[in-house]
């Protein structure tokens, strides 16, 4: 069984989806981290099965939206002296910017220099997103 | 309180503040020697980022009835956009300028873009397949007049219903309005889609069936709304030879139809509505062109806080 020192203080991102760690890891810049850093993949995982985990050992803001759009299940919890002092659960958060783009070729984003691909929320249950300019649909799970 | 507001889709006002301007429109329409001098003072201007006479002209209408005074352009080349400007830019020098802006543009959500850099008010004239709401707001008023209510209606939507943006803002429109069934007449290549089914039909549990042929029907309906169907939409010859009349509207078909029926089409028509149908008192749709220059007048007038 491998084995990741626990953090005195910092972040860890848990239960995302198996594959989905990379993408996090990546998003987060945590390549170019100075600061502990650790990317568990396909760990066990008595919800899901398995999981990927993400441990940061250092203060990090981080764009829990984001988060929740790459992945809805997962949870942010903050570490303080070893100990997990909060537990967020995440949500598909209601808007998202400059995450996704729209993909309509008649939609006014196509063609507008420094335009905000903006989506809005329009089905949780379904993790279906609109284009606020043309309506597009964008399905999270694609 | 319509002061100020934008219009970019038809779903952007509620049910009572169509009203009141469907309610100044039907004042204009009775009295419109009382209405000359409203806009003294004040200019619309028409961003025309594609060419379209017949909305344009409806607008500047519009504003000249009402006694304001008109600015604008009518296609792109004209405009510094020719040199590349961007959109905002071109929003803010405008609306610099003027009091209210209808603005057309091929590219979906372009007036919503717009609208986030105008301080005035500033209405969708069309914008691409997408929305154009004051062609909605025209159907609405027409509908209203004829009818005299807008609830326990049956409405046949006749010919493109697939691609034809008109029908479904209207479909979204009239849901919003109590024991309206909806009669989709379209040949099968060119089905209502299925999100709108899903969206609004299914969800708000709306009754409609959905027919091949307007003879079928005809003598059920209340409204019928046709639209144009091109012989390029149909996937083979031998379908279109089989159906092609059936999305033609002549005298013999209207012979079962009711006495008070309503005959609408947002205009330009081809040959889908046949000219001796003209002079039928059932046929609304050059009143209801009339009406769109009306509706607009008392759009204009609301948004700018003048009535």
């Amino acid at each position: 069984m491998l084995n990741i020192n626990s953090i005195t203080k910092g972040i860890v991102i848990d239960h995302i989806k198996p594959g989905y760690g990379i993408m996090i890891f990546e998003y987060l810049k945590l390549d170019k981290a100075d600061f502990t850093v650790a990317l568990i993949m396909n760990a066990t995982s008595k919800k899901y099965g398995r999981k990927d985990i993400i441990k940061i050992e250092n203060e990090l803001d981080i764009d829990l939206a984001m988060l929740g759009f790459i992945d809805p299940n997962i949870t942010v919890n903050i570490i303080e002296n070893e100990k997990i002092t909060e537990k967020i659960n995440l949500s598909l958060p209601d808007r998202v910017e400059s995450i996704i783009e729209c993909k309509n070729p008649r939609c006014i984003t196509s063609v507008e220099r420094g335009i905000t691909h903006k989506f809005v929320l329009i089905d949780e249950d379904k993790g279906i997103y609109k284009c606020e300019y043309c309506d597009q649909i964008y399905s999270w799970e694609g | 309180m319509l002061k100020g507001k934008h219009l970019i889709d038809p779903q952007d006002f509620s049910v009572e503040e169509l009203d009141e301007i469907f309610d100044l429109a039907e004042e204009i329409i009775k009295k419109p020697e009382d209405f000359t001098n409203v806009c003294d003072g004040k200019l619309l201007g028409t961003l025309f980022f594609e060419p379209s006479t017949r909305t344009r002209l409806s607008f500047e209408s519009a504003m000249l009835r009402l006694g304001g005074k008109v600015v604008g352009f009518s296609e792109p080349n004209s405009s510094s956009v020719a040199k590349g400007e961007n959109l905002p830019d071109t929003i803010r020098t405008v609306a610099a300028y003027t009091d209210i802006i209808a603005m057309r543009h091929p590219k979906e959500g372009a007036p919503r873009y717009g609208s986030q850099y105008s301080d005035v008010p500033l209405i969708n004239a069309g914008d691409g397949g997408h929305q154009h709401p004051t062609q909605t707001l025209t159907d609405l008023l027409t509908i209203r007049v004829a009818k005299g209510k807008m609830t326990d209606l049956t409405i046949g939507l006749c010919g493109d219903l697939k691609f034809g943006r008109t029908v479904h803002s209207l479909i979204k429109a009239m849901s919003r309005y109590e024991n309206v069934k909806f009669i989709l007449i379209s040949p099968n290549e060119l089905k209502t889609p299925k999100y709108i089914k899903a969206e609004i039909l299914d969800r708000k549990s709306l009754d409609y069936v959905e027919v091949e042929k307007l003879e079928d029907v005809i003598e059920q309906l209340d409204i019928l709304y046709m639209t144009r169907v091109q012989k390029e939409r149909f996937f083979n010859e031998a379908d279109y030879i089989r159906l092609k009349d059936s999305y033609i509207l002549d005298n013999a078909k209207l012979k079962t139809a009711k006495d008070d029926l309503t005959i609408l089409h947002p205009l330009p028509r081809v040959n889908e509505i046949s000219m001796e149908i003209d002079s039928d008192p059932r046929a609304w749709y050059f009143k209801q062109t009339k009406y769109g220059m009306f509706v607009r007048m008392a759009l204009i007038a609301k948004l700018l806080g003048v009535r």
